[in-house]
């Protein structure tokens, strides 16, 4: 975020020295706010007034039938006891800190090995990245069928060498795994993130590190790993922030079962809100989501700096 | 691979290339891996239900049958009516978000205004907001306009803005060089005048990237439609698709596949016309962030 920052500030302000009248200024602004009025009366409508209200329906107790009803913080004393508010939460978590380094590793490998500008390597860069356009209502079904324990693809392969497979979607051990190696399918785009990131890194390193007589594995612990710190630390970020907006996928799959064992965290609002119409209930919902997105924003603003290496002298 | 063994004969030092042999085994296995869901689907759908249970199972289906196929375009479920529905959604969320972000984007790289910069702090702020965060005021909205079952819900916000695409077009704007504008200036030119006539043209490829990001997100949309659409015939694919799983259990495997297949179709047709484009998205929003 740091670089959008500066880009919009370095831009060279041109300066008119000579006088301007007042009405040409009044033409300029206008002109401007003119070709950003779209945007604008989307960002007051659509998001700040949204924004706003959401916060405001969280004070409530509110069905969208009856009139709402003044509760103070009472939603949210109830959210810090609602055990499916903490298991959503949990579940959240764990994808975040189980499936996204996973999927994040599998990208890295993806990338280190279709490093290179022939043609091969162009091939199967785009099937691993077809997957991840995908993504959508008919890859999730057709993770249900890949998943069927008795004849989808994947049991079959299991069985076939001869160890008990296990009953991924409609059990509630398994179907938290069953998610997040499906997930493990859309990595494609980070892949191509971490190409951009590895193309970025000078020849001169492994060329030195060769001469030193560093192997495959140094070159890669001690060369790729550091340089690319920066770009796996984003993709973290990204892919968290990602996580608790996760919905589609599970919505399709499991539908949050069994017994609640896949409720992601959006998916718990969703019930709430448009299913159970605790809208009052569901807006703190969202204002929490808020909250833990923000946080999660400022920990990479603190953290970005001290945790990983940047190449000095590029702004 | 002759291009491989070609390399190897202007790399002396290296005897034989292990780690190459090692890297694409694992990249084929791995290419396997990844393009067999497809496949299985894609087979899947030409099956019987009693096929598609075969065991050991056929990935080229003998018999082939066309019934699923058939039974989604003229059976209960009006997949037609799904297609037709979303390519409409599709090609006016086209035209939005065209018309809107360029707009945008082109004021924030060229134009001169006051409070340029600080709007723009606040367009980056909207790209880290979740739209869960705000969905339920949105529908709201959306309803005391009576716009619920309809499309306009679906629509409409595109002609709004959408701060990544006009994020990615001011960068793309920014690094068209100011002689031609500036010749264009001199002549008179206005500045829509320059924006269509000059700076269109030349961004072409950012354009491009956005349709395609902007057709993918349309034609895969699901919340929205699931929110706002309630009546069958104004379904879009994705909800339609996802019906089918409630309607008819979870047993009829072909027809879902196949319901999988036209779903993702267009997707991967783009994706193969357009593939560049995708790419070049992801690197400069992934990298620019």
């Amino acid at each position: 975020m740091s670089e959008l920052k500066t880009a919009a500030i370095s831009q060279p302000q041109q300066t008119w020295s000579v006088r301007k009248p007042r009405n040409l200024n009044f033409r300029r602004n206008l002109e401007g706010y003119l070709y950003i009025l779209p945007w604008l009366i989307g960002f007051f409508v659509l998001t700040l007034g949204p924004f706003i209200a959401a916060f405001v329906i969280s004070l409530h107790s509110w069905d969208m039938l009856t009139p709402m009803k003044f509760i103070g913080l009472n939603n949210y004393q109830t959210l810090l006891k609602d055990p499916l508010f903490w298991k959503s939460l949990r579940i959240t978590l764990i994808f975040a800190l189980v499936g996204l380094p996973l999927q994040l590793a599998l990208a890295l490998l993806l990338a280190v090995l279709v490093n290179g500008k022939n043609r091969i390597n162009l091939a199967y860069r785009a099937i691993f990245f077809l997957p991840s356009v995908s993504s959508g209502v008919a890859t999730a079904i057709l993770w249900r069928w890949m998943l069927n324990p008795e004849f989808g693809l994947i049991n079959v392969g299991i069985r076939a060498v001869g160890v008990p497979p296990p009953p991924w979607l409609s059990s509630q051990g398994w179907a938290l795994p069953a998610v997040i190696f499906m997930s493990l399918w859309g990595v494609g785009s980070t892949m191509l993130i971490y190409l951009a990131g590895l193309q970025s890194i000078p020849d001169q390193l492994y060329e030195s590190a060769a001469i030193d007589g560093a192997n495959l594995w140094a070159k890669f612990r001690y060369i790729t790993l550091p340089m690319m710190s920066s770009t796996i630390f984003f993709t973290f970020i990204i892919g968290v922030i990602n996580t608790f907006q996760i919905f589609t996928q599970v919505y399709v799959l499991t539908n949050g079962g069994p017994n609640n064992a896949t409720l992601f965290y959006v998916l718990y609002m969703y019930q709430r809100s448009f299913q159970a119409f605790k809208m009052g209930y569901a807006s703190a919902l969202a204002w929490v989501l808020f909250l833990l997105v923000l946080v999660i924003t400022l920990i990479q603003f603190k953290l970005a700096g001290r945790w990983v290496y940047y190449e000095s002298g590029e702004e | 691979m002759a291009s491989s063994s070609a390399t190897m004969v202007y790399r002396p030092r290296k005897r034989f290339p292990f780690a190459q042999v090692l890297r694409y085994v694992a990249l084929t296995l791995l290419a396997f891996l990844f393009v067999t869901p497809l496949i299985w689907m894609f087979s899947t759908s030409f099956k019987t239900t009693g096929q598609a249970y075969h065991f050991p199972p056929e990935f080229i289906p003998s018999p082939l049958t066309f019934d699923s196929y058939t039974n989604l375009w003229t059976g209960s479920i009006p997949f037609n009516e799904f297609y037709l529905n979303t390519t409409v959604i599709v090609i006016f969320s086209e035209i939005g978000t065209l018309f809107s972000c360029t707009l945008a984007a082109y004021a924030f790289a060229r134009l001169r205004w006051w409070g340029r910069n600080i709007w723009f702090g606040v367009l980056l702020a909207t790209m880290m907001l979740p739209f869960q965060v705000i969905m339920i005021p949105v529908y709201i909205i959306f309803r005391s306009l009576g716009w619920l079952d309809s499309w306009l819900p679906l629509i409409i916000p595109t002609f709004l803005g959408n701060p990544f695409y006009i994020f990615l077009l001011r960068q793309f704007f920014l690094g068209l060089p100011r002689d031609l504008e500036d010749a264009a200036c001199v002549d008179g030119a206005g500045s829509l005048r320059i924006l269509w006539q000059i700076f269109i043209p030349l961004s072409k490829p950012v354009l491009l990237t956005v349709v395609m990001f902007t057709f993918v997100s349309a034609w895969n949309d699901f919340l929205g439609p699931l929110l706002y659409l309630t009546s069958i015939d104004k379904m879009t694919v994705s909800v339609g698709l996802s019906m089918f799983i409630g309607r008819q259990g979870a047993t009829n495997w072909p027809n879902l596949m196949a319901g999988a297949t036209l779903a993702l179709l267009p997707i991967v047709v783009m994706f193969l016309l357009f593939q560049k484009y995708f790419v070049k998205g992801i690197a400069l929003t992934g990298l620019k962030g």
